[in-house]
């Protein structure tokens, strides 16, 4: 059987939920599945993958692996990928991802392909299919060289989930003073539980909101739906919400199955950045907005009106 | 200080995206082509670098005679020359083969990148750079202020920031706010007419990726529209009908 590695990333000591996503599709693509995991992860967590479709994990646990090292973590890949002979390695696409699978792609002479949303199709070559033009398109692109790097889209494979535990393994790769040529000084994480490229739903605010004092309502839905809040461009270059919120072309790219938008006209700029979402919820004032035109669902009104009952209406079907 | 800033040449970001050809060809009819925004950032810092620093700052495409224009407007933003590698970009590897040839010639200090293209969005040609020249790269970057031989950035992780420092030279795909866009002065559009735009030949590459055929994906339905006095209307059909809640 053929040997596929998983890049499997992970947050204070938790894999992230692409992570078990790009194990799953590994696990579909039917062969010997083997995570590389980086830094402190408990046991447990890292016999977790094996729920996923992971055979084994190999824990490279050394402390100064803990932050996204992308040299040192493209230097530990490479070797992983001769320890176990791997033809493919399996990426979740993400900030982190896309610098790290780049650099084992130039490191390992692998064809490289980001952003895919399907499975290959093998009845000629090896097709797979890539989201691009931020979501106005799809291309099928043939993988040709022996080695294959397979950067997965995030909510495009299901997650699966077999109880299967893994066996774990450490591992100590080579590593030297180039691959931690970048020293991390320090890390600022956001406020708020759920993070906005990983939520299932998120709300997101725009100018119609008129300033930053108003966003009380926005988490107060939020919090309500369990979802991650996210914002326009100008509500972002404005000031009134961080730039990590800030979604669209030019911003963060969700694909949550509910994405409400609330006094967000719909620029196509913006439309790029949600419509992979499996559902869009459009609020605004006017009945013109292009948003209704994306949208699922739309509601013409007052955004300080409709918002306010409409936490109500949530509340009451959480009760 | 020499700064090289890597620019695309995209169709600008309101494009109505079709294909001919049995979906093998991109439709450029009637499409406007921009730099690509991400790029047109790396290419506003490098600028104000240049201005605080001290520096010269060349662009380089990679691309048919087409993007000339596109080029031109970044020499007119503020960059002292540029270079086209006469090509079409087929992809993200032989882009960053090309890139990496052009810059062990040139021993840049800098080489900044935007954090994406708009048409393939990669995310990858920075990395490949980099590890192809032996040097950091970093991305997305957005702030980057360089002290001596020393950078000082703020990358974004998902969800927060990550501060970093890294010795010149290396690589950095930028997003913003690492500076804001700007618009070309009309002095800066008249002097980009006589900077030097040298045309280069590609060098050789395997290709490692082959492109089969596009598509377009599904059209969209109506908008379901729902009273605002009733919005409990809406959160039912999220349960019921689309079942996301
Ligand atoms: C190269 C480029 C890249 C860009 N990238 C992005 C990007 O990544 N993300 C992004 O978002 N934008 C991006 N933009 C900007 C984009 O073109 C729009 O300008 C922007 O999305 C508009 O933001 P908005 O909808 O919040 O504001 P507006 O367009 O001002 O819309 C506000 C909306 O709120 C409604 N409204 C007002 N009052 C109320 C009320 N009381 N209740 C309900 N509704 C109300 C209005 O009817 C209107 O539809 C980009 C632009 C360019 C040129
Ligand atoms: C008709 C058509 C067919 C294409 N076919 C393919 C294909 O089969 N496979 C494929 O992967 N791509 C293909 N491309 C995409 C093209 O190669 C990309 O635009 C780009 O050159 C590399 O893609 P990327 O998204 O990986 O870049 P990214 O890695 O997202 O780019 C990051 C940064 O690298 C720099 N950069 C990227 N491209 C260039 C360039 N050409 N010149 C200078 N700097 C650059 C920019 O600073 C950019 O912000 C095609 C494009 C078109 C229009």
């Amino acid at each position: 059987m053929s040997s596929i590695l998983v890049f499997a990333e992970s947050t204070d000591g938790k894999f992230k939920k692409t992570s078990r996503e790009a194990v799953s599709y590994a696990a579909e693509l039917g062969g010997d599945v083997t995570a590389v995991a980086f830094g402190d992860i408990e046991q447990s967590e890292l016999e977790s993958l094996g729920n996923n479709g992971a055979g084994k994990v190999l824990h490279a646990g050394d402390d100064k692996l803990n932050q996204g090292v992308i040299q040192a973590y493209a230097s530990a890949l490479a070797q992983a990928v001769e320890q176990t002979g791997a033809e493919i390695v399996v990426f979740s696409k993400s900030s982190l991802g896309d610098a790290v699978a780049a650099r084992l792609a130039a490191k390992i002479g692998a064809a490289l392909a980001s952003n895919v949303v399907s499975l290959p199709d093998t009845s000629n070559g090896f097709v797979v299919k890539r989201s691009i033009y931020t979501n106005k398109a799809f291309v099928n692109v043939d993988m040709k060289e022996g080695k294959k790097i397979i950067a997965v889209k995030k909510n495009a494979v299901g997650i699966k989930e077999d109880g299967g535990s893994a066996t774990v393994e450490s591992f100590s790769p080579d590593l030297g003073d180039t691959d931690f040529a970048v020293k991390i000084t320090k890390t600022e994480k956001a406020e708020g539980d759920v993070l906005l490229p990983e939520a299932d739903i998120v709300v997101s605010g725009g100018r119609g909101l008129k300033g930053p004092e108003n966003w009380d309502m926005v988490e107060e839905l939020a919090s309500e739906l369990g979802a991650a809040t996210g914002c326009s461009k100008p509500v972002s270059d404005m000031g009134w919400r961080p730039h990590h919120e800030h979604v669209g072309q030019t911003g963060v790219k969700v694909a949550p199955s509910l994405y409400i938008a609330i006094g967000i006209s719909g620029a196509i700029q913006h439309l790029a950045g949600v419509n992979a979402s499996k559902v869009l919820v459009a609020i605004n004032k006017d009945p013109e907005a292009p948003f209704f035109k994306a949208a699922d669902y739309g509601i013409v009104g007052d955004a300080f009106e409709v918002v306010p009952k409409l936490i109500d209406a949530v509340k009451a079907s959480n009760d | 200080m020499k700064i090289l800033v890597c620019i695309t040449h995209v169709p600008d970001t309101t494009s109505k995206i079709s294909f001919t050809d049995n979906n093998t060809k991109f439709d450029s009819s009637g499409v406007q082509y921009i730099i690509g925004p991400y790029d047109d950032y790396a290419l506003a810092r490098a600028v104000e670098l240049k201005e605080s620093n001290g520096a010269t700052v060349t662009v380089l495409n990679v691309g048919t005679s087409e993007t000339e224009p596109t080029i031109r407007k970044a020499l007119a933003i503020g960059a002292d020359d540029a270079i086209r590698v006469d090509a079409f970009p087929e992809n993200g590897h032989f882009v960053a083969e090309q890139i990496a040839h052009i810059a062990k010639e040139n021993n840049y200090d800098l080489i900044l990148m935007g954090r994406e293209s708009i048409d393939y969005n990669g995310g990858a040609v920075h990395g490949m750079v980099g590890e192809m020249l032996g040097l950091p790269s970093l991305s997305p970057v957005m702030t980057l202020d360089i002290e001596g031989n020393t950078a000082k950035m703020a990358r974004e992780i998902e969800g927060g920031k990550e501060y970093v420092e890294v010795d010149l030279p290396f690589v950095a795909g930028c997003q913003e706010p690492i500076a804001e866009w700007k618009i070309p002065n009309m002095r800066g559009i008249m002097t980009a007419r006589t900077k030097p735009l040298n045309v280069v030949e590609a060098v050789d590459t395997t290709e490692k990726t082959e492109l089969k055929n596009y598509e377009l994906p599904p059209e969209k339905g109506d908008c379901k529209m729902i009273d605002p006095d009733n919005v409990e209307e809406l959160v039912d059909l999220l349960k019921n009908e689309a079942k996301v809640l």
